[in-house]
């Protein structure tokens, strides 16, 4: 059977509208937050205010007073639970009365009503005896591991020492990125149900197999009891990877009242206790001959983490892949102190760590004077450098091309401060992008009745990019039909498994799984009309059977026959089959995909004021299943780039040891005034290697790089090179 | 969120007598009123409802000038004809706060009464001598790139947040107000009260008094006004600056002059010295400068503001500027 869709009229690649966005628009897509069971209750948590010490009182007395109030549970009435291995973001849950940082959450209130349950949350009162010294600052530590990684570098290939002897110039620079929350719109919300001894979970996640076995784990439940189901998901960004310690507050709670227990998160409870990016400081050291090719490379990066994980937040990953370098060097350490454990946050590594390998580009194009495309081109791994494997494919001399001509970078005056628009100084940037290409083993069910309408099931969730509608297409394409004869159902973990929706790995695990259930699904119905002797069919050979808009026919032949009559002489509601698709283990190919990144600015020479007025990306992803989808995911990953290079970051009072702008009125993300003019491309790529579906991850592509095309945009506008985002006009004027 | 009871009387008297309950609110629009309700930071238990007081939603032409019932929403005072025509630094300043959704809710009064946007007064667990007298101000050592430069003392230095009121600091409205059976009106630049060593009084309101209505002058400098603010994002930001300016010039000569701040002071900010250098100059970038000098000449800056001086004094260079013409 080809993987080609029978009749030609393939609807993968077609910018085709969400199938689920009538539902969403229209208020009837229920998010974990909108599921009401019978006899609900609801949960509020009370977080600590210090950043360290001990619980010395837990005074419960007031709130336990309050109308409504089932139970108020804090370290002193919690269950008992055993310390997981599993759970390495949190800190022992409602187990010590010790605090190892500011917004760990404490006790839980649950009550009738939401209103109750967060009034009686503010009368609890905690008595503290608070650490003499707390430490949340990063920067100091930051410097004595510097020092130790130059002493003894990490990772390398090559010699790096060797290369720079043979650099004619070299760059040097320190870039620093800030703490960043994610802020999904979604808040955190779980609703915990119990049945008896079986418990089901209405969770914000993004993976509801890893959420089943964490909950199992953390709460001491077998997890073949565990139903975990998120329907729609309203972001998550990283932070909703990981099982939190107020879900499992909610289960504990639920148990405990004997009622469904919903908890969600206010805004201001999400800035800590449930992930962000880490604060880095990255060095990076670069040498290249007068001709532009890069010599030696090193990249030295140093994290903020948690006292109880150790996160490694991994900012030298695109230096290792990036150019074709015969000396890199590598190392990355982890300053622990006084916060919550931070964790993967959109584009991990390769975000922040693109901003400074490309930002140390775009200097060392100066340094030499050349175009700083065309270091990029000169420089080129035509494999991957680190494993020496052909890449299954790569476009990205096509996406310099195609992406330098349409954004008019031939219209640039290289000299910075040379560009004027009225009074604006106007500056041009680029900057290169890749991100990693994953794909995990993952399972689908595919089903066809006699009606003709197919469904697909499989665990996994639709976190907001379109993977309800990509998996109706893939499956439409092979099973002949058209999109509106396809249901797909997701998120439940009573469907076959699937992997955790991070690392852009979605599309490829799943749309693999689906490409197998429905080629399985095929099959099986050409075996059951070639072995019914009543069927027109009968005795086929199977190669020349086909199924379009519900009916099989025979190649050459005026044989033909409707599934439902298929179906129903067999006794058969509905044919269906599960297949699972699983990665191969010994690759022979290196895969990524890879993009380019532009930015056009003015700035204010008076006020320092940045506006971006255009952000172009060329970006070569294997196929690209839905044109519209995808183009939406690019452009989130640009707007998130630009939020990143211009506005977001969490602010520490080191004093008080506590986050202080933990709402969206002072935690900035670009508003719509904001948006330049956004143009995306996409570079058709055919890639038979990569997965059977043909695709790479997309989403978090159009973040990598977006930072330092418009540092360097700005840099070009104004001669100021600005080594730390956010920049905000005072670095400026 | 606590319990608290809810009236809503038809009366402005009723109003002021159910407001002088204990720890008893004025609701009109409610912007502001019930996140600091939901933070934790205000905590009434009584909440007074003034939408149903008619005569309190009207605009009214007044002697060349418009009289402003306290209701008035954000939106229509912005979008009002004679606003426009007369008075475009006050539609400008009201236009550039907050959001379309926010300013269609938000009230007359209740944006000269919005609260700071400080960090540790909006966190309910911080200490802050304005929410928490006595408690300390964790500002001045702390994070404070958004703080004051001017006004500040060393019990508060947060600033007031609202852009309309710099404008009608810049426009000498008079804010009317009635209480205990009585009625007076006092001078906005009279109405907002430093912080000194009391930064939980903000205004020279007294228990049970209701602001009813805002007087705006006729001013004929004020047809050629302007509000330009400086912010971190391009909308739905607080200022980091902001300048309400109005210049009356004749023959190159400035007759009047009006310059109030925003996002530097502890109040909103009338530079009345700087108005003084202003009059009877010649409109030039040289004379502005002079200005801009003046109105910073007693700022007070900590770790993370000291950009603020600047940028203010650049501001209202390109404010003014931009009111002639000049480049």
């Amino acid at each position: 059977m080809s993987t080609k869709p029978q009749g030609g009229n393939s609807v993968v690649g077609k910018p085709i509208d969400r199938v689920d966005g009538k539902l969403k628009v229209t208020g009837q897509a229920k998010y974990s937050a909108d599921i009401s069971l019978p006899n609900m209750a609801y949960a509020a948590v009370v977080q600590s205010t210090i950043s360290a010490g001990k619980i010395t009182a837990i005074d419960t007395a007031e709130a336990e007073k309050v109308a409504g109030v089932l139970a108020v549970l804090t370290h002193q009435n919690a269950p008992r639970l055993k310390k997981s291995d599993n759970d390495q973001n949190n800190v022992p849950i409602l187990q010590d009365n010790i605090i190892r940082f500011a917004g760990q959450n404490i006790a839980v209130v649950v009550a009738d009503t939401f209103e109750i349950a967060t009034h009686a949350a503010d009368l609890v009162k905690v008595t503290y005896a608070p650490s003499k010294s707390p430490n949340t600052n990063p920067d100091p530590l930051s410097n004595t591991l510097f020092e130790q990684m130059q002493k003894s570098p990490g990772q390398s290939r090559g010699d790096f020492v060797a290369g720079m002897k043979n650099a004619a110039v070299k760059i040097e620079a320190t870039y620093t990125t800030p703490t960043e929350t994610h802020n999904p719109m979604e808040p955190f919300a779980t609703v915990a149900h119990w049945e008896g001894d079986k418990l089901t979970v209405y969770e914000t996640t993004q993976g509801v197999f890893p959420s089943k076995k964490s909950i199992s784990e953390m709460a001491g439940i077998p997890a073949n009891n565990i139903t975990v189901i998120t329907h729609f998901l309203g972001g998550g960004f990283g932070c909703k990877l990981s099982v939190w310690s107020h879900a499992i507050m909610a289960v504990l709670a639920a148990k405990q009242v004997k009622r469904p227990v919903k908890l969600v998160l206010k805004r201001t409870q999400m800035y800590g206790p449930v992930g962000f990016r880490p604060k880095t400081f990255q060095q990076i050291t670069l040498g290249a001959t007068k001709q532009g090719k890069l010599t030696a490379m090193k990249h030295l990066s140093v994290n903020e983490t948690s006292l109880f994980r150790q996160f490694t937040e991994y900012c030298t990953e695109p230096t290792n892949v990036m150019y074709a370098c015969p000396n890199v060097t590598t190392a990355i350490k982890q300053a622990a102190i006084n916060i919550g454990s931070p964790t993967w946050m959109r584009a991990p590594g390769d975000a922040p760590g693109s901003f400074a390998l490309e930002s140390a580009m775009d200097e060392l194009a100066y340094a030499l004077g050349i175009d700083p495309i065309e270091l990029r081109v000169k420089n080129f791994a035509d494999k991957d450098p680190e494993s020496g494997k052909p890449w299954s494919s790569n476009s990205l001399l096509e996406c310099y091309k195609v992406g330098a001509q349409r954004f008019g970078w031939a219209k640039r005056s290289p000299a910075i401060k040379s560009m004027k628009r009225g009074k604006m100084q106007v500056g041009l940037g680029v900057a290169a992008a890749t991100h990693p290409t994953y794909r995990s083993e993952a399972g689908a069910i595919a089903s066809i009745s006699s009606d003709g309408t197919a469904t697909i099931k499989s665990g996994t969730q639709d976190i907001g990019t379109g993977t309800y509608t990509i998996m109706a297409q893939v499956a439409a394409d092979i099973l002949g039909l058209p999109i509106n004869k396809i249901k797909v159902e997701l998120g439940d973990t009573r469907f076959p498994q699937t992997p955790l929706s991070g690392g852009s790995q979605t599309a490829a695990s799943v749309g693999s799984a689906v490409t197998a259930a429905a080629k399985k699904l095929l099959d099986a119905l050409f075996d059951l009309a070639i072995g019914d002797e009543k069927s027109p069919l009968q005795k086929s050979e199977k190669k020349d059977l086909e199924f379009r808009n519900g009916v099989l026919t025979k190649k050459g032949s005026k044989s033909s026959e409707k599934i439902g009559d298929l179906l129903k002489r067999n006794n058969m509601p509905k044919l269906e089959v599960t297949a699972k698709s699983t990665p191969p283990k010994d690759d022979k190919y290196a895969k990524r995909s890879f993009g380019v990144q532009f930015a056009e600015v003015e700035v204010e020479p008076d006020l320092g004021r940045v506006h971006v007025t255009r952000m172009l990306g060329a970006y070569a992803a294997g196929k690209i299943l839905n044109e519209k989808t995808a183009r939406s995911q690019m452009l989130g990953g640009m707007i998130w780039g630009m939020g990143m290079t211009l506005f977001e970051e969490t602010l520490m009072d080191h004093k008080l040891g506590r986050i202080v702008n933990n709402d969206f009125a002072e935690y900035h993300i670009p508003v719509h005034a904001d948006m330049p003019s956004f143009d995306v491309i996409f570079i058709p790529e055919e890639d038979p290697h990569v997965n059977p579906v043909g695709a790479k991850g997309v989403g978090e592509l159009a973040i990598n790089g977006a930072a330092a095309a418009i540092a360097n945009a700005i840099y070009h506008a104004t001669g100021k090179r600005l080594r730390h985002i956010p920049i905000t006009l005072d670095q400026l004027f | 969120m606590r319990p608290f009871t809810y009236a809503k009387p038809s009366q402005t008297s009723d109003a002021s007598k159910s407001l002088k309950q204990s720890n008893s609110a004025i609701i009109a629009g409610g912007t502001n009123l019930l996140d600091l309700m939901k933070l934790d930071v205000n905590q009434p238990a009584h909440l007074i409802d003034i939408n149903k007081i008619a005569e309190l939603s009207q605009i009214k032409n007044n002697k060349g000038g418009l009289l402003v019932g306290a209701l008035v929403k954000n939106s229509d005072l912005a979008h009002n004809k004679q606003v426009l025509e007369n008075f475009p630094m006050l539609s400008q300043a009201i236009l550039s706060g907050a959001s379309a959704q926010v300013r269609n809710m938000a009230s007359t009064a209740g944006n000269l009464l919005q609260r700071t946007r400080c960090y540790y007064f909006r966190n309910s667990t911080m200490p802050c001598n304005k929410r928490d007298p006595g408690s300390g101000c964790p500002a001045i050592d702390g994070y404070n790139r958004i703080h004051a430069i001017l006004g500040t003392s060393d019990s508060c230095i947060a600033t007031n947040p609202s852009d309309m009121a710099v404008a009608l600091m810049a426009l000498d409205a008079v804010i009317h107000i009635e209480g205990s059976g009585a009625k007076r009106s006092v001078p906005i630049t009279k109405f907002y009260v430093l912080p000194g060593a009391h930064p939980e009084k903000e205004t020279v309101l007294k228990d049970g008094e209701i602001i009813t209505a805002v007087e705006i002058p006729q001013l004929a400098a004020a047809k050629h006004s302007r509000y330009l603010k400086i912010r971190d994002r391009k909308s739905f930001a607080f200022a980091l600056v902001s300048v309400a300016c109005a210049l009356d010039v004749k023959n190159g000569v400035i007759k009047e002059a009006r310059l109030a701040l925003g996002g530097v002071g502890t109040i909103p900010w009338r530079c009345t010295e700087a108005e003084k250098i202003l009059v009877g100059k010649p409109a030039k970038k040289e004379t502005f400068k002079l200005a801009a000098e003046a109105a910073v000449k007693s700022a007070v800056t900590h770790k993370h503001n000291k950009f603020k001086v600047e940028l203010c004094k650049r501001t209202i260079v390109k404010a003014l500027s931009a009111l002639e013409n000049l480049a």
